[in-house]
């Protein structure tokens, strides 16, 4: 509705981007000739070389590709820890060149949602504590935000264990925590990178559970992985080779 | 609020690291503060012994010459010091003099009943209670009258007067000062103790006896005879000691150097010496400055050694939680969030420490007054200057690891293990 009202958007310094710009679904991130270039000595070595795509809203994503492909450079670079070496990258509209330390920081808190293959708990707070971390870095936390971080907890199955710490818990929960976590904050977009490498297939498959529910709540996502089987799990998949893209494929039909 | 309480999660993780990098604060500021409390005390009675003699008075004093020169002098009764002439020279010489006292010593015993000792017996001008600033407990103190008529009247010290009359009041009864009877007319306060008397009442009483100099003049002459085993020591003493009282301070060493030059002009040897509680005082004073600049170097080494403990606890923490770092960031952690966590943690450590620092820096004096018998006295700005630089020395010390925490890279932070 507010995209037919011709008021300027509302202030801050996220702009959302012209809704005709990806046709029928909103673009969450928006990637426009970015390559990712380590210069090792006299050597360069192009992780992603020369990359254009975007994500749409509520889509659900595998990044799938050979390891050196530039998976995790690709995930890195949309999560907002790492930035191009050339081309732009926009999230909801917002290009990342032209936001300071801070800025960036705060679009990681507020717009992206990350989850490591290691989980990456902190190990001196509780499972509450964990879950609630990003919002500690919230100009204004809403209010109730603690309930909310305890729906999380019920909602991937840790109701009964919001006390614990972190080496307390099997690495199925603990990455179920990583998983509230990274929601806590509402994001725009999803990141996981390999977020089942470390399971077994039976927490593996737990974890995918959710991610199905969160992609049925419409939310984005964008999942790396090197098994087909979880690839498959998703809508669609982006194959990097040599940090290129060599092929797209829907798994709709 | 929430930065105090993970900073001091984060710290009870490595409870001996912290504890040991405390420690090392807690010392730095428990010395400082035990340091200055035993100098001030130290200091402070240095001046008040001093104060005592009279700041605005310049002191001549009769000093036996060197024995060698005494063993080829025929006579078999040592002749030396101050004399009247001196004396006189003094009183009627010297401009802005407010006051001239002297003083002659003799050595007679005080008995009073069976009780008997040896204070000093002093025969001094009336103004002396005056000019020496001494106060009276009881009674009066000697007066012009009595030395005019050489009554035989005498001042006890509080210290004599409680050891020949235990039990009762010592003023209007008589005691014997030699083979002499005197009536007692006043007891004075002691001098504030010096450092800690030991005081042994069956053999020697410490304190004085005060009569009029004319009458100890005339009644024991001026020739000391001390009986002591083996024979007897006789000297010839006319003054043993001349207070002059000068009207202004700033004028105190023109009559100290007149003095001086006055004694050696008239005296062959140097049977006396000159002592001016004023340059005592000042010389006092420039020790504690040059004390207090050594202990603030002292002090300052040591909290530095503490600051530099902190700084590589804290450096050793960050590399060790770089993931952390990483981690908080990816989360949305600003850079100033980081720096504020690791702040926090280094000035809860020196807080720490210097809180139990204070605590153990006040007590340590109040040990060395029980078991070393020296005054200390606390002043207020050594805790809170202790405390404060010790504070400061983690927020110095603690900046630098925290701001190489705040501007590592996420992703290479993340990448750590
Ligand atoms: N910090 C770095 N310094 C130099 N080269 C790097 C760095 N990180 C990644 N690379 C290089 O970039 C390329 C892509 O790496 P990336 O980690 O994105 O691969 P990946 O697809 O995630 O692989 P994997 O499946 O093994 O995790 C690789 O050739 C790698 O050697
Ligand atoms: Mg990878």
């Amino acid at each position: 509705m507010s995209a037919l009202s011709d008021e300027e958007p509302p202030g801050g310094v996220f702009v959302h981007p012209d809704p005709g710009k990806a046709g029928d679904t909103q673009v969450v991130a928006q990637l426009e000739n970015v390559s990712r270039v380590y210069s090792m000595g006299a050597e360069d070595v192009h992780a992603l070389d020369d990359l254009s795509f975007s994500f749409g809203s509520g889509e659900y994503w595998a990044v799938m590709g050979s390891s050196g492909s530039g998976k995790s450079t690709l995930l890195n670079i949309l999560g907002c820890i790492d930035r191009p070496t050339a081309g732009e990258y926009r999230v909801r509209g917002q290009a990342v060149s032209d936001l300071d330390d801070d800025q960036l920081s705060e679009m990681r808190g507020k717009e992206l949602g990350f989850i490591f293959q290691s989980y990456n708990l902190i190990p001196q707070l509780n499972v509450l504590e964990n879950i609630l971390m990003p919002v500690l870095y919230q100009e204004n936390p809403e209010e109730g935000i603690e309930e909310r971080g305890k729906l999380l907890a019920e909602r991937v199955g840790l109701g009964d264990r919001l006390m614990h710490r972190p080496t307390e818990l099997s690495g199925g929960q603990q990455q179920r925590v990583a998983i509230a976590r990274s929601l806590i904050n509402d994001p725009a977009l999803i990141l996981a990178d390999e977020a089942t490498g470390n399971l077994d297939s039976k927490t593996a498959e737990e974890i995918l559970k959710l991610f199905d529910e969160l992609h049925a709540e419409g939310k984005t996502i964008l999942i790396v992985t090197h098994e087909p089987k979880v690839g498959e799990r998703a809508d669609r998949i982006l194959r990097l080779k040599d940090g290129a893209i060599e092929a797209v494929e829907d798994n709709r039909r | 609020m929430r930065a105090v309480r993970l900073g001091v999660s984060s710290l009870l993780l490595h409870k001996l690291r912290s504890f040991l990098t405390t420690l090392g604060v807690l010392f730095g500021v428990s010395s400082v503060i035990a340091m200055l409390a035993i100098a001030e005390g130290a200091s402070v009675e240095a001046q008040e012994q001093i104060r005592q003699l009279g700041s605005s008075n310049v002191i001549l004093r009769s000093v036996k010459p060197p024995e060698d020169k005494v063993s080829n002098q025929e006579s078999r009764v040592l002749s030396y010091g101050l004399t009247h002439e001196d004396h006189a020279r003094v009183a009627e010489t010297y401009p802005g003099v407010k006051d001239v006292v002297a003083i002659l010593e003799v050595p007679e015993e005080v008995r009073s009943g069976s009780f008997s000792c040896r204070p000093r017996v002093m025969c001094v001008d009336p103004s002396y209670r005056e000019v020496t600033g001494r106060i009276m407990m009881e009674g009066r103190f000697l007066s012009a009258r009595d030395g005019q008529a050489t009554a035989s009247v005498c001042v006890l010290g509080y210290e004599v007067a409680r050891y020949l009359f235990p039990f009762k009041a010592a003023i209007g009864e008589r005691i014997k000062i030699g083979a002499e009877y005197f009536q007692i007319v006043g007891v004075m306060y002691p001098r504030v103790p010096i450092g800690s008397i030991k005081r042994d009442p069956g053999t020697e009483v410490g304190g004085e006896v005060f009569v009029p100099l004319r009458t100890g003049q005339s009644l024991f002459g001026e020739r000391q005879v001390k009986i002591r085993s083996g024979g007897m020591d006789a000297q010839e003493v006319q003054l043993h000691e001349i207070i002059i009282a000068v009207e202004l301070d700033q004028n105190v060493p023109m009559i100290a150097n007149a003095s001086r030059l006055m004694l050696t002009q008239s005296h062959r040897e140097k049977d006396y010496e000159v002592i001016v509680p004023l340059e005592l005082l000042l010389r006092a004073e420039e020790t504690k400055r040059i004390f207090s600049i050594v202990l603030a170097s002292i002090a300052g080494i040591s909290l530095l050694v503490g600051g530099i403990g902190i700084m590589n606890v804290m450096l050793a923490t960050v590399t060790e939680r770089t993931r952390e770092i990483g981690i908080r960031r990816a989360l949305g952690a600003k850079r100033h969030h980081i720096v504020t966590q690791f702040l926090v943690e280094t000035v809860v450590l020196s807080g720490c420490g210097g809180v139990a620092g204070v605590v153990l820096g006040l007590i340590i004096p109040q040990i060395v007054e029980a078991a070393g018998d020296m005054r200390t006295i606390v002043t207020i700005e050594a805790p809170v200057l202790a405390f404060g630089i010790s504070v400061a020395t983690g927020v110095i010390f603690g900046l630098y690891p925290a701001w190489r925490a705040a501007t590592m890279d996420p992703v290479e932070a993340l990448r750590h293990e």
